[in-house]
C-alpha cells in the first residue's frame, strides 16, 4: 500500500501498539525550555525516575529571557524575579539530571527551534517533541515534530516514548512562482485564511509542490513553524538536496555516516499514489504580501486590501465585531491608513539570517520613521546574531534606528521586558496576534520580515516591491 | 471540600460564545512563569476577566473584575462546565491552560472542536474535553440564554442531560477511563520497558546518527 511521508515516519518510530488502541511512539530528540519544564522535571522527581536517554534532551532557556543582556550577563541579573526562579531551575533542572544546556550564558543560545536545526541536533527522519507548539517547525527536515503539554515532557523523559495516536494526512500543494517581495511568511498567512485556523486540526500537513522544492531550508521553517497556526500540530517537507546540504554544513556527522544516512533520508518522501483524507492547491503567484488585521491568524488580507466586512466574511459576525473593535480598526478601513507604534523582527517564525537579511535590504540606508516609537530586531540565537554581524546586518539596523537585541523569543509572547503597552500597534515578524499576546491590549499584526521592514521605515503599510 | 464522584459532572454551566478561543485568552504567558502544577485559578480568562493588569501571585480578591464577564457573576463563578464554539483551545501547547481550568473548577468543556494539544492536555488533568456538533452546541446555548442552568454528564453512558434534553457524545474510552480513574501515564508506558529498550537497541544499530552526539 502506498504511504505518505507522514505514514513512513509513523511506521518507523512505532514501538508497539497498546490494549487502549493508542501507540508507543520512540522519540529521538525532546527540546527542553525554561517555561513548559520546571512541572515536568518535578514529577520525574516524585517517581523517583530519572531520564530515559540523557543524550536525547537538549535545554535552552528562550521564552523569558532579556533581550538586553550585553557581555557580562548570567541569571542573577534577571530583574523580574519571578522569571529568574524559572531561568535558575532550568539551571538546576539540567545540572541535576546531566542534560547538555545552552544556558544564558553561552555564545549558542536561543530560541529552541532556531538553535535545534543550527547546531545539528535536528536531522532528517526524527521525532523531534517539546514542550512547545512551534515545534512543528522541525518538520523542514522531513522530522515528525510536534508540541506536547507539560505531563507529556515528563512522559518523554521518563520513557523516551510518546503515547499517541495517528493524525490524518492532509496534503497542500504550492505551485508557481511568487511575485517579487513575497516571502514564505506571505505564502503560509495566505493557505491559513484559505483553510482557517481549525483547518488542519486532526492532520499532519505535508508540504510540497515546485515551490516547496525551491525555496531555502529557513523558508520552510516559517512554513513548518505556522502549520500550528492552521491548527496542524505536524507540519512536513519531504528531505531533498536542500535538506542534505544544510544539514552537511551543521551537523556533527562525520562523511561515511553522513553518506550512509543520506541513503536513507532519500526514502522518505511520500509515495507517487499516496492517499491524502485532504489536499488543496495553492498557487503562489497569484500572492500578494499579507497582513493580518484581527486577533487569529486567519484573519488575514493583501496588504492593499480594505478591513472586510462580517457579511462579506460569511462567518459568525460576533467573532468578527470583537476583533475589530479590539484592533480599533473598521469596515472597509484601508491597512495603509492605520498608524503604527513599535516594529517587532524576530520568533522562531522570522529571526533566522535569510529573515535579517530581508529586512535589513530593505531599510539599507533609511531611517526608522519618528511615528515609530521602537522598533527592535532581536536575532534567533547566539549563532544567528554573530553571523548577522559578521556581514554588517547589525549596523544596517542600528544606523537605521533599530535596536539590535540578543537572542530569545522576546516581544513575540512578551514573557520577558519586550511588550506592548495598551493599545500600541505593531508591526510583527511572529506568529500569533491572539488578544494581549504581545502585552495587555496590544495590536498585533503579522506580516513578513520586509514588510515589518517597510513600516519601521514609512510607518504605515505599503508597497516595497 | 466537596465529594467529587468521578462518574458524574454534575453543576452549573457557564457559556462563552465566541469561536477560536486560544490557550493565551484562557490563561495569558505572564502566569506561565509560575513553576507549580496549581494555583491557576485566579487567572483563568485574565483577560478577559479583569479590568486591570495582573500579575503572578497577585489574588482575584485584589484585582478590578469585569462584571460584565460571566465567570465574575453568581452562579457562574461557581461553574463546573464551560460551553463555547468552535476550536477551542487552539494555539501554544501550554498545559497551564488546563490548569486554570481544573483549578477554577470547570470539569467539562463542551465545544464544536478543540485544538489537537489542548484536547491532548486535558485528559491528562481530569478536565473532559467533549465534542458535540454545531446544531447541538447551538442548541444549549439556546437552553443556557438568560437562565443559569445545571447539567448532568454521565461520564461513562457518555451522555449528557440538561433540562428534558439527552445528548450522546463520543470519546475514545480509554481517555475517558483516565478521567475517572486518574491514571498516570508515565506508569503505565514503563509496563512497557522491555519493549522500548528493545526497539531502542535495534535503532541504536540501524541508524546510528540519530545517537551520535548523545
Amino acid at each position: 500500500m502506498s504511504k505518505t511521508l507522514y505514514d513512513k515516519l509513523w511506521e518507523e518510530h512505532h514501538i508497539c501498539r497498546l490494549d487502549s488502541g493508542e501507540s508507543l511512539i520512540y522519540i529521538d530528540r525532546h527540546f527542553l525550555h525554561e517555561v513548559t519544564s520546571p512541572q515536568a522535571f518535578e514529577g520525574l522527581e516524585q517517581k523517583n525516575l530519572v531520564p530515559w536517554r540523557l543524550g536525547a534532551n537538549i535545554a535552552t532557556p528562550d521564552h523569558n529571557v532579556p533581550t538586553t543582556r550585553g557581555n557580562s550577563f548570567n541569571t542573577d541579573s534577571i530583574l523580574d524575579e519571578i522569571s529568574k526562579i524559572q531561568v535558575v531551575e532550568l539551571d538546576k533542572n539540567c545540572n541535576k539530571f546531566g542534560i547538555k544546556q545552552f544556558d544564558i550564558r553561552s555564545s549558542n543560545q536561543g530560541i529552541v527551534h532556531v538553535i535545534g536545526p543550527e547546531l545539528g541536533y535536528t536531522i532528517p527522519g526524527m521525532t523531534i517533541v517539546c514542550g512547545d507548539s512551534h515545534t512543528s517547525t522541525h518538520g523542514a527536515f522531513g522530522c515528525l515534530a510536534m508540541g506536547i503539554g507539560t505531563s507529556e515532557v515528563e512522559h518523554v523523559l521518563a520513557t523516551q516514548t510518546l503515547k499517541i495516536s495517528k493524525l490524518n494526512n492532509m496534503q497542500v500543494i504550492f505551485d508557481g512562482e511568487p511575485k517579487p517581495g513575497v516571502s514564505s511568511k506571505d505564502v503560509v498567512l495566505f493557505m491559513i485564511k484559505k483553510i482557517g485556523t481549525a483547518g488542519g486540526n486532526g492532520h499532519a500537513i505535508e508540504f510540497s509542490g515546485s515551490y516547496i522544492d525551491s525555496i531555502s531550508m529557513e523558508a520552510r521553517m516559517t512554513i513548518c513553524n505556522m502549520a500550528i497556526e492552521a491548527g496542524a500540530k505536524v507540519g512536513l517537507v519531504a528531505p531533498d538536496e536542500t535538506t542534505f546540504s544544510y544539514v552537511k554544513e551543521h551537523s556533527f556527522l562525520d562523511k561515511d555516516m553522513l553518506v550512509e544516512a543520506i541513503h536513507y533520508w532519500k526514502t522518505l518522501k511520500s509515495d507517487k499514489d499516496a492517499v491524502y483524507s485532504k489536499q488543496i492547491r495553492i498557487d503562489v503567484s497569484d500572492i500578494k504580501p499579507q497582513i493580518t488585521w484581527g486577533t487569529s491568524p486567519e484573519m488575514v488580507i493583501d496588504f492593499d486590501e480594505t478591513i472586510p466586512s462580517a457579511k462579506k466574511l460569511s462567518e459568525n459576525s460576533k467573532n468578527i465585531e470583537l476583533a475589530k473593535e479590539y484592533m480599533g480598526v473598521e469596515d472597509n478601513q484601508k491597512l495603509s491608513d492605520l498608524k503604527f507604534d513599535k516594529v517587532f523582527i524576530g520568533s522562531c517564525t522570522n529571526s533566522r539570517i535569510e529573515d535579517l537579511r530581508e529586512a535589513a535590504n530593505v531599510i539599507e540606508g533609511k531611517k526608522v520613521s519618528n511615528d515609530i516609537i521602537e522598533a527592535i530586531v532581536v536575532p534567533g540565537s547566539g549563532t544567528v546574531k554573530s553571523e548577522a554581524e559578521s556581514e554588517g546586518l547589525d549596523k544596517i539596523f542600528i544606523e537605521a534606528g533599530f535596536v539590535w537585541r540578543d537572542p530569545g523569543c522576546s516581544m513575540c509572547l512578551g514573557m520577558n521586558p519586550d511588550q506592548l503597552k495598551p493599545y500600541e500597534r505593531c508591526a510583527s515578524t511572529s506568529n500569533r496576534n491572539f488578544e494581549g499576546r504581545q502585552g495587555n491590549l496590544g495590536r498585533t499584526h503579522l506580516m513578513s520580515p520586509a514588510m515589518a521592514a517597510h513600516i519601521a521605515i514609512n510607518g504605515k503599510v505599503g508597497d516595497f516591491s | 471540600m466537596k465529594q467529587i464522584n468521578p462518574k458524574l459532572i454534575h453543576g452549573v454551566v457557564a457559556t462563552i460564545d465566541r469561536d477560536n478561543i486560544d490557550t493565551d485568552q484562557i490563561i495569558p504567558t505572564e502566569y506561565l512563569k509560575s513553576i507549580k502544577k496549581f494555583g491557576y485559578e485566579d487567572y483563568l480568562f485574565d483577560g478577559w476577566r479583569y479590568l486591570d493588569k495582573g500579575k503572578l501571585g497577585i489574588s482575584s480578591k485584589e484585582r478590578e473584575k469585569n462584571k460584565k464577564f460571566i465567570l465574575n457573576n453568581s452562579p457562574y463563578d461557581n461553574a463546573s462546565v464551560l460551553l463555547t464554539r468552535d476550536n477551542f483551545g487552539c494555539g501554544s501547547s501550554r498545559e497551564h491552560a488546563v490548569w486554570a481550568l481544573r483549578d477554577f473548577g470547570i470539569r467539562a468543556v463542551i465545544a464544536s472542536s478543540f485544538g489537537d494539544i489542548f484536547y491532548n492536555n486535558c485528559f491528562k488533568n481530569g478536565v473532559l474535553p467533549i465534542i458535540l456538533s454545531k446544531v447541538d452546541v447551538e442548541n444549549l446555548f439556546q437552553e443556557f440564554k438568560g437562565s443559569p442552568l445545571d447539567i448532568e454528564i454521565f461520564l461513562e453512558k457518555k451522555l449528557i442531560k440538561s433540562n428534558d434534553r439527552e445528548i450522546n457524545f463520543e470519546v475514545d474510552n480509554n481517555l475517558l477511563e483516565r478521567i475517572i480513574f486518574g491514571l498516570d501515564d508515565v506508569d503505565i508506558t514503563l509496563r512497557n520497558k522491555e519493549a522500548i529498550s528493545v526497539y531502542e537497541e535495534k535503532r541504536m544499530i540501524e541508524k546510528p546518527w540519530i545517537y551520535k552526539n548523545d
